[in-house]
Order: structure tokens, then sequence, then C-alpha cells
């Protein structure tokens, strides 16, 4: 027998649970940190993007349906997965993020324990931060958090300050999930094949297609049409510290979005990110009439 | 019936002209069967090529408001109620409230015995066939399956026309014409064509549905075409839309393409309506570019050229909103159906 033929695998874009190419037929090249040639990834459109937009919000009443309960397994298996595929991920984040073996090993096990932990919260962020109010009357008063709708997000980008992709995307991912919101979510530009590896173990676990989008591709180029969408309820700019982001925030002024500004690294796991995604609704329930 | 048989049927003024005044189910027989067959590998490489167009800008504006122009305006539900011609007439009448310059809808098409609710809730918006306003479309005979006596088809007809529809979308007789009556098929069109006659003379025009879902073959839909023209139809329309498929760009462009024929052949100008499983402006914009590529853009007018649609609606409103504005719209800024 001849010598093995590497066989390199073809990068897409998620979007609704399949992997399309761009519509735009655009790829890029990713390199690893040295310089040398990776592999050829999407590089999202604008129309990608408002693909990804309809298909996240086709899924979101479903997701949001489910039982918190429900939820916290679906997320939860995302973690066994995630296991099952360490070796792939170290190998990705050691030639992509060109971190060392110990450090790319680190970096899955703080992905892991990070998702791990807000699917965890799925059936706890209720409790916690809901709340029944005194009110003056002969009434039960109960504001509970509600899922906010779509989220799009751009993910930290610079992905060779702070390891090699994988942490920073699944910090940003798992918090707008863990309440029932679906997400649209810009890779690293410069790490991206993480993210896709990501995205093929969401297809194979319990996600529901078009719960999780994900775009590879210019941030700087699709972050625009996502704050101006007008079926985009909220926007995550944490990786967007390096972009134009203030008329990011102006764009999504416009259609009344929540926006989180950007941070710089990788942000620590916290029940705020969950709770940010979120809207209050209250009920007034009467009591003691007869 | 079977071929041998020579049955007289109804005077129709086309086919009498086209095949003679020796109009029988042998002779309609001969002349469908001697229309050529369909290259069906052809037709559909011809569709899915003319799909490849790309429409940009001013070119996709003006497309996105011809499309609106042409939309038939649907409700056929067995929940219809006045409440909800109502509101489908409100928004025909301004389909985008945050936008006036938005055109109207060419008409609505309901349920024959709705159709007294939508004549009222136009009010002094209704064309009544006019050039201008909007008309009122009503399905009949035994809609959406056709199967009932000519009897009761023809009652149906005439309630609907007396209510004050200005077209009439009549089904043919699928189970008829797939046992090679055409005879049948031919004559309650032409029945029906009759029935659409008002009190005081004019005439209602008849949209006949061929729904071509059922007809199995590219052959059986050209033929249904030739007969359905032949007996006299005013608009030759795909389907119901309670059929899988309904309207394809194949069916479609061959319906186009017998209507471009009888022109050649009389002169005379026949309308196409595909209906049913038109969703997106981007599927819509291909049918434009059919209609333009195969009768020409003369056909882009409500009188010759009609969408059968309810969604397809808010998805062009949508895109409009996009060109306008810049930004992409969501389903929250249009109102629902």
């Amino acid at each position: 027998m001849t010598a093995h033929l590497t066989i390199p695998k073809t990068y897409k874009l998620y979007i609704g649970g399949a992997f399309p190419r761009s519509e735009s037929g655009r790829t890029y090249e990713v390199a690893t940190r040295s310089g040398a040639f990776l592999a050829n990834a999407a590089k999202a459109s604008r129309k990608d993007a408002r693909d990804a937009v309809v298909a996240a919000r086709a899924a979101q009443s479903g997701w949001a349906g489910a039982t918190a309960y429900n939820r916290g397994q679906v997320l939860y298996r995302i973690a066994e997965l995630l296991e099952g595929r360490r070796a792939q991920f170290v190998d990705e984040l050691r030639s992509a993020g060109g971190v060392t073996e110990a450090a790319a090993q680190r970096e899955v096990d703080a992905a892991i324990d990070v998702w791990v932990w807000y699917a965890g919260w799925a059936d706890k962020y209720l409790q916690v931060t809901g709340n029944g109010n005194a009110v003056s009357g002969p009434y039960f008063n109960i504001s509970t958090p509600e899922p906010t709708g779509v989220v799009a997000a751009i993910a930290p980008q610079d992905a060779a300050a702070w390891g090699g992709g994988l942490l920073g995307l699944v910090s940003v991912i798992a918090p707008v999930l863990v309440s029932g919101n679906t997400l649209v979510v810009v890779a690293s530009e410069s790490t991206p094949l993480p993210a896709i590896s990501l995205a093929e173990v969401l297809a194979t676990s319990d996600v529901p297609g078009g719960v999780v989008n994900i775009l590879t591709g210019s941030p700087a180029e699709i972050a625009p049409w996502l704050a101006s969408h007008a079926d985009v309820n909220a926007l995550d700019l944490t990786g967007a510290e390096g972009m134009d982001w203030i008329d990011l925030q102006i764009a999504a002024a416009d259609t009344l979005k929540r926006v989180l500004p950007p941070e710089s690294g990788i942000p620590t796991p916290s029940l705020d990110r969950v709770q940010f995604y979120t809207e209050t609704k209250t009920v007034w329930h009467p009591k003691g009439i007869v | 019936m079977t071929i041998e048989q020579s049955v007289a049927l109804a005077p129709a003024a086309r086919a009498i002209q086209l095949i003679g005044t020796d109009l029988t189910e042998k002779s309609l027989k001969l002349h469908l069967d001697g229309l050529s067959g369909v290259d069906a590998v052809g037709l559909e490489a011809r569709a899915a090529g003319l799909a490849t167009r790309s429409i940009k800008t001013t070119s996709k504006a003006w497309a996105l408001d011809t499309i609106i122009r042409l939309i038939d305006l649907t409700t056929l539900e067995g929940a219809d109620t006045p409440g909800k011609v109502q509101s489908l007439v409100a928004k025909a009448m301004n389909p985008d409230p945050s936008d006036p310059t938005t055109p109207r809808v060419a008409a609505v098409c309901v349920y024959g015995d709705m159709v007294a609710d939508a004549v009222a809730a136009l009010g002094s918006a209704h064309a009544a066939g006019g050039p201008t306003g909007i008309n009122v479309a009503a399905v009949a005979t035994a809609f959406p399956s056709g199967r009932a006596s000519l009897a009761v088809k023809l009652a149906d007809t005439r309630d609907a026309v007396a209510a004050g529809a200005d077209e009439i979308d009549m089904v043919i007789d699928r189970g008829a014409f797939l046992s090679g009556r055409y005879g049948v098929v031919f004559e309650q069109i032409v029945a029906v064509k009759e029935a659409c006659r008002r009190d005081d003379g004019s005439m209602a025009h008849l949209k006949v549905i061929l729904e071509t879902g059922e007809l199995n073959t590219y052959d059986n839909v050209r033929k249904a075409s030739w007969l359905a023209i032949l007996a006299g139809a005013d608009f030759i329309k795909t389907s119901t839309g309670k059929v899988q498929p309904a309207a394809t760009l194949p069916v479609t462009l061959l319906m186009l393409q017998v209507v471009n024929d009888w022109n050649r052949l009389t002169g005379e100008k026949i309308g196409v309506k595909p209906a049913g499983g038109i969703r997106s402006s981007k599927d819509a914009i291909r049918y434009l570019v059919t209609v333009a590529e195969t009768v020409g853009e003369e056909w882009l007018h409500p009188h010759l050229f009609r969408f059968g649609a309810s969604s397809l609606l808010n998805d062009v409103l949508l895109q409009r909103q996009k060109l306008k504005t810049g930004h992409y719209s969501g389903p929250d800024y249009v109102t629902i159906d």
C-alpha cells in the first residue's frame, strides 16, 4: 500500500442544523500561528447571517418551550460529547492556536467545565433570579425571567492572546442557551476551526437544529447586519473589542436590542450572563378571594 | 363514454373556430391527443435555467412592487370567518401600513360564501372588474375536489357571481380528465363559463384550475391547458393549493408556452395563475422572469398574470422594507395573515 494520503477537511458554516457553504461561495485561508496554511474556511456573507437568523427564529419557540430540566439535560449531553472528542479539540487547538499540548488540554478541560456549569443553571436560574414581590393587595405578585429571543454574538476574536479559541466560544454560547434563547454566533476569524468542530458536536447532540448557528468569516463584515437586523433581540459584543462597536450599539438601538458590551479576554462564567439574555415578566395572581 | 360515441357538445366559440362545427367527444380527443408530447428534461432544464437569473437593486424593487400588484391574496380555510376576511381585505388594501407607497394587490380570493363579506369590507375599493381597485375572486364548483354534480357546481358559481364576485376560480373534473372523458371536462367548463354571466350580460372572469399535481404528466398538463382554453377560460391556474405538489416552475412554464402558442394562433391573450407553494420573493421573481422570457413583459399585468398566495405577501413586504431601510426586517414588522 502506498503512503497515506492526507484528507484535508472542508470547513463549512452551521445554519439550521445543516452545514452549508457560504451563499456567496467565498472561502478564506486559515493559517497556524506561525503562518503556515491550515485549512480553507467558509467566509459568511450578510445573506448567510440573514438565513441564520431565520433558522434561529424558527427554532426559538421550541427551545424555549422545552422544560428547564430538559434543556439542562441537552446542554449536559454536549459536555459529554465534548469529552468524547477531547483528542480532536486538543489537536486543533495545538495546530491552529499554536498552544502547547498541556495548555490545549487545560483549555478543553476549562471549556467542558464552563459548559457543565451553565448546564446546571438551566433548571435553577429561575428560582435564583425570579422573585415573589410584596404588594399591598390580595395578590401573588411574581417576577420571572423569560428568554429574550434570538441573540447575535461575536465570539472572542484574539485567540492568540488567550488560548486556542474554544473556551472563548463556549463561554459566549452556553449562557445564551440556558434560558431558552437561540443564537447566531460569529466565530473567531483567525481561529475558526474549533468553532466548526463544536458545530459537529452540536449537530450530533440533542440540540435542535437552528438553536445554535455558527458563522465563520469577517465579524467586521457580518456584525453590522446582525446589529441592525430587526428580528434579532439581543447583541453580545463580547469579542468586538477591536471593532467599531459604538456604531454597532447605535444600529442595535434602532430596534431596542439588549447589548452586552465588549469584554477584554474570555468572559468568566457568571449568572449575570444568563440573566442578561432574559426579560422579566411580572404576573399578578389573585389570592384569598372566595 | 368511449371514443366512438359522438356526443354533441355545448357550443364554445373557440373550439368551434379551431376544430370546426363538428364538435364531438371524438374530434376533441383527436385534437388533444394530436398535441406533441412535452420534452420533460428540456422543460425542467429550461425552468432551472430561468431560475438562475440574479435580479438586483432597482430591478428588484420593480419586481417586488410588480409581485404585490399581481397577488390574489387568498384565504381558503374551513375556519374562515367574516372577521378573517375583513382583516384579509384590510391587508389587501394597505399591505404595509408603515409605507403608503406600497401598491395594492390585484384581488382577494375567498370561498363563495365569503364573497359578500369581502365585497362589504372593500367598499369603494372594490374594483368590480374595473381598472383600479381590488377584485373579489371566489373559488367555486365544489372546490377543491370538484366532486359534485354539475347542477351543484353551477349553483355554487351563480351564487358567488350574484354575491358580487368578479372572478371565478373553478376546478376541472380531474377524474373525468384522467379517464379520457375530455368532453365531460369541456362541457363543464363551458357550462360554468355560462354561469359566470351576470344579469346585465357581462361576465365574471373565469380561471380554470387544472390541479396539475393530480395530472401526473406534463403531457396531461399541456392537454388540460388546451382543453381549458378551448372551452373558454380567461385564465388557466395551476393548483388549488390543497394538493402537493402545487405550482412548480416547470409546470407554469409549460402553461405559459401553451398560452403563447394560443396567442400566436389566434392573437387572443390568456392569463396564467400559479397558485400554492410560492412563499418567498425569490421564488416569485423566478416566475416573473419566466413570464417575461416566455410570453413577454406584456403579461406582467394583473389581467394576464396572478400569483395565488397568502404568505408570499409578507415575505415581499420584508424584502421591500430591507431595500428601503438598508437593514433586514423581521416578521414583527408585518401583519400576521
